[in-house]
C-alpha cells in the first residue's frame, strides 16, 4: 500500500495551496422522488506534479467526483477550492471561467470535433483562451510534436486510430497550458499497448510541466504510472484522499 | 475559428445542407415574386396619377379609387378655376367602355380623355405615332402590350368603342393597366363621344398650382370653396387608389399572405435543419462547454451557420427570382423587382435564418456540460 501513496516528485514549485482541495464534499442526485447519494463526505487534495488515479467499482462516484473537481458539476455541500479559492456554489458562468483557466479534460470517447482536423481540434482549445494567429500555430505544432503526431496534423479524427485520437485529445488538453488535467477512463476504448502508451505520454508531459493529473480508471495495467491511488467505494474515499 | 466550425458543420451533412438551401431559395423566390407582384400591382394601380403633372385632383364626393367614380358637372370645373392659387385646371375623363375588335369580339377598356392643349394626363411613354394625332376625331392611343388583346396589329387600324369608330394613331410602351381593361388614351372631346358622358360632364379636374403654392394648402382651399367634391394632392390620390385595390379588394392581401407564407415556411425549414445540425453536433457543443467556452462562443457558431445558409441560399434564390420575373414580364405580368427590393430581401433572408437559429440557440443554452462524462 505504501508504495501507492508515495509522495509526489515535486516537479514544480508549489505555493502552498494544493491545486484542488475538497473537504466534506457531498453530492446527491435527485430524480423525481428518489435521491441518490453519489458522494458522502469526501476529503481530497490534488497537487501539482503528481498523477493520481481514482479507482473503484462501477457506480462508486468516480466520475461524479472528477466532474466536481473540474467545476463541471456543483457539489450539494462541502468545500471546493481551486488554488485556494472557494468555488462551491459559484454560478455556471464563473465555473466556466475557472474551467477554461485551470483545467484540461480528456474523455473516454476522445470528444474530438469530427469535422475538424487534428490541428484544428487543438486550435479550438487555444481559440477559447483567446490565443490566435502565429502563436496558436506554433503551439499547435508543438503540441502535435509532443504527442508524436506532427505528420497527422491535417487528418480528421475518423482517419486516426483510437490511440492517435486520444493523443490528439491529450495535445488539446495540454496546449492551453492548464494546471490540472482531468481524465475519465482515457484508456477504456484502447487496447492495452495503446493504453500504456497514452498514459505514459500523459504522465510524462504533465510532470515535465508540473501539472496535476487525475485519471479515473478501471485499468490495473496503468497503476504503474500513478504517484498516488485514491480508492473510492460507495461515494467515500477509502484510501489515499488526504495524507494523514 | 467559430466560422470554420460553423462551415464544417454545415458541409458535414450535404443532404441536410441541400434541404436548408432549398428552404432559403424557396423563401427568397416566393417572397421576391409575390412581393414583386404586390409592388408591381401597387405601382400599376396609380400609374396614371403618378405620371400626370397635376398637383391636385378633384373628384366627385365619395370617390374610392382612380378607376371607378361618378362624373362631375362642368359647373364644378368653373368653381375650381376661380380658387386663388390655381394656375391651371383641366378636365379629365376616366371611364370604362366596350372595345369591339376589328375581327369582332368585345373587350373592356378604360378610356382616358385628357386636354390636348395642356397635355395634363397625357400618355407618358410613346413608342410610335404622336400625341398630337389625337386632335383628329375618333382617334386613340393604346399600349403595345395589349395589341393582341385589342385585336390590333399595327398603327392606323380601327376598332369600335361604344359603337363608334376608334382609329389607333399611336402606341405607348409599358403602360400597364392594373384592371384587366387596358387604358385607351384619347382627347377629352373624343372621350366624351366614346363614353356617353353628357357634354357638361367630366370625371376629374386636374390642377396645376401657381408657383410657390403648396399643393396641400391649395387642396384645402378648394375643398373649402367647392361643395360636393373630394380633393386630393397627387400623392394622396395615388395612395388612396393603391390602398383601395391592394387591401379593400383582397388582391393585395393574398399576395402579402403568400409572401408571408414563404417567409414562414422558409424559416421553419431552416430552423428545422439548423436544429438537426445542432443536435448532431451536440456532444461537440457539450465538449466546448466543458472546456469552458462561454455561451457566446456557441452562439457565434450557430449564428455563423445561419448567416452562411442565408447568404449561400440567397444568391441562387434571387437569381432565380429575377429569371422568373423576366419570364413573367414577357408573359405580360407586371412584377416589379428592383435592386432596392433585392437588397432588402437579402437582409430579410438573413433575419429569417438568424431567427430560425434561435431554436438551436435555445437548445445549446440548456446543455449540461456534465454530459461529456456520460459516455456521450
Ligand atoms: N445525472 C445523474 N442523475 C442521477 N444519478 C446519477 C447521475 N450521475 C450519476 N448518478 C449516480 O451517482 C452514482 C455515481 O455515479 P458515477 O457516474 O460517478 O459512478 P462511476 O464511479 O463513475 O461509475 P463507472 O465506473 O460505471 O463510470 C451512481 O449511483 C449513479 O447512478
Ligand atoms: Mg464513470
Amino acid at each position: 500500500m505504501a508504495d501507492m501513496t508515495s509522495p509526489a516528485p515535486a516537479a514544480s514549485a508549489q505555493n502552498g495551496h494544493p491545486l484542488v482541495s475538497v473537504r466534506g464534499l457531498t453530492k446527491e442526485f435527485r430524480t423525481g422522488h428518489v435521491t441518490v447519494p453519489a458522494l458522502c463526505g469526501v476529503d481530497l487534495d490534488v497537487r501539482a506534479g503528481e498523477v493520481a488515479l481514482f479507482m473503484g467499482p462501477s457506480g462508486s462516484g468516480k466520475t461524479t467526483l472528477l466532474s466536481i473537481l473540474g467545476c463541471i458539476l456543483s457539489p450539494t455541500s462541502g468545500s471546493l477550492r481551486i488554488k485556494g479559492r472557494e468555488a462551491a456554489g459559484l454560478p455556471e458562468k464563473e465555473l466556466a471561467v475557472l474551467r477554461l483557466a485551470h483545467f484540461g479534460f480528456i474523455f473516454q470517447n476522445y470528444n474530438l470535433f469530427r469535422t475538424l482536423t487534428a490541428a484544428e481540434n487543438i486550435q479550438v482549445a487555444l481559440d477559447l483562451k483567446g490565443i490566435r494567429g502565429q502563436e496558436a500555430q506554433d503551439r499547435v505544432t508543438a503540441a502535435l510534436e509532443a504527442v508524436g503526431l506532427a505528420d497527422k496534423a491535417r487528418m480528421r479524427p475518423e482517419d486516426l486510430s483510437g490511440g492517435q485520437k486520444q493523443r490528439v485529445a491529450i495535445a488539446r488538453a495540454l496546449a492551453g497550458e492548464p494546471e490540472i488535467i482531468l481524465a475519465d477512463e482515457p484508456t477504456a476504448a484502447l487496447d492495452s499497448e495503446n493504453g500504456r502508451l497514452v498514459i505514459g505520454l500523459l504522465r510524462q508531459l504533465a510532470l515535465e510541466r508540473g501539472r496535476g493529473v487525475v485519471i479515473v480508471t478501471h485499468d490495473p495495467r496503468i497503476l504503474e504510472f500513478a504517484d498516488r491511488t485514491v480508492s473510492i467505494e460507495d461515494g467515500r474515499i477509502t484510501q489515499g484522499g488526504v495524507p494523514a | 475559428m467559430t466560422n470554420r466550425i460553423a462551415l464544417r458543420n454545415l458541409l458535414h451533412d450535404r443532404i441536410r445542407l441541400a434541404v436548408t438551401l432549398t428552404g432559403v431559395v424557396f423563401a427568397v423566390v416566393l417572397i421576391a415574386v409575390q412581393g414583386g407582384l404586390f409592388v408591381g400591382f401597387t405601382t400599376a394601380t396609380s400609374c396614371v396619377i403618378d405620371n400626370t403633372a397635376a398637383d391636385v385632383w378633384v373628384a366627385s364626393r365619395g370617390v374610392r379609387n382612380f378607376d371607378v367614380t361618378h362624373p362631375l358637372r362642368e359647373r364644378k370645373y368653373h368653381q375650381v378655376l376661380s380658387v386663388p392659387g390655381v394656375a391651371r385646371a383641366e378636365k379629365f375623363i376616366v371611364q370604362f367602355a366596350n372595345w369591339k375588335k376589328p375581327s369582332g369580339g368585345m373587350e373592356s377598356v378604360e378610356v382616358v380623355g385628357f386636354d390636348l392643349q395642356s397635355g395634363l394626363g397625357k400618355p407618358w411613354a410613346m413608342a410610335q405615332g404622336s400625341i398630337e394625332a389625337l386632335a383628329v376625331r375618333d382617334t386613340v392611343i393604346i399600349d403595345e402590350l395589349y395589341l393582341q388583346k385589342l385585336g390590333i396589329t399595327a398603327i392606323g387600324q380601327s376598332a369600335e368603342i361604344s359603337e363608334r369608330r376608334a382609329r389607333v394613331v399611336g402606341l405607348t410602351r409599358g403602360i400597364r393597366s392594373f384592371t384587366t381593361s387596358p387604358y385607351v388614351f384619347t382627347s377629352f372631346q373624343n372621350a366624351l363621344n366614346f363614353t356617353h358622358l353628357k357634354p357638361d360632364q367630366l370625371t376629374y379636374v386636374l390642377i396645376l398650382a401657381e408657383p410657390g403654392v403648396d399643393p396641400k394648402k391649395l387642396r384645402a382651399a378648394i375643398a373649402a370653396q367647392v361643395s360636393d367634391v373630394d380633393v386630393f394632392t397627387r400623392e394622396e390620390f395615388a395612395q388612396k387608389t393603391q390602398w383601395y385595390w391592394m387591401f379593400t379588394t383582397g388582391a393585395g392581401m393574398a399576395l402579402v399572405i403568400a409572401a408571408g407564407l414563404g417567409l414562414v415556411v422558409g424559416g421553419v425549414v431552416v430552423a428545422q435543419t439548423l436544429y438537426a445540425t445542432t443536435m448532431d453536433h451536440l456532444p461537440e457543443f457539450g465538449t466546448l462547454r466543458a472546456m469552458g467556452a462561454k455561451n457566446g462562443y456557441l452562439y457565434r457558431i450557430i449564428m455563423a451557420q445561419a448567416v452562411a445558409a442565408a447568404v449561400v441560399g440567397y444568391v441562387p434564390g434571387i437569381a432565380l427570382s429575377h429569371l422568373l420575373v423576366h419570364l413573367a414580364e414577357a408573359g405580360g405580368a407586371s412584377i416589379l423587382l428592383t435592386w432596392k427590393m433585392s437588397v432588402g430581401l437579402f437582409f430579410l433572408t438573413v433575419v429569417m435564418c438568424v431567427a430560425a437559429a434561435f431554436v438551436s440557440i435555445n437548445r445549446v443554452t440548456r446543455i449540461d456540460p456534465a454530459m461529456v462524462f456520460k459516455g456521450a
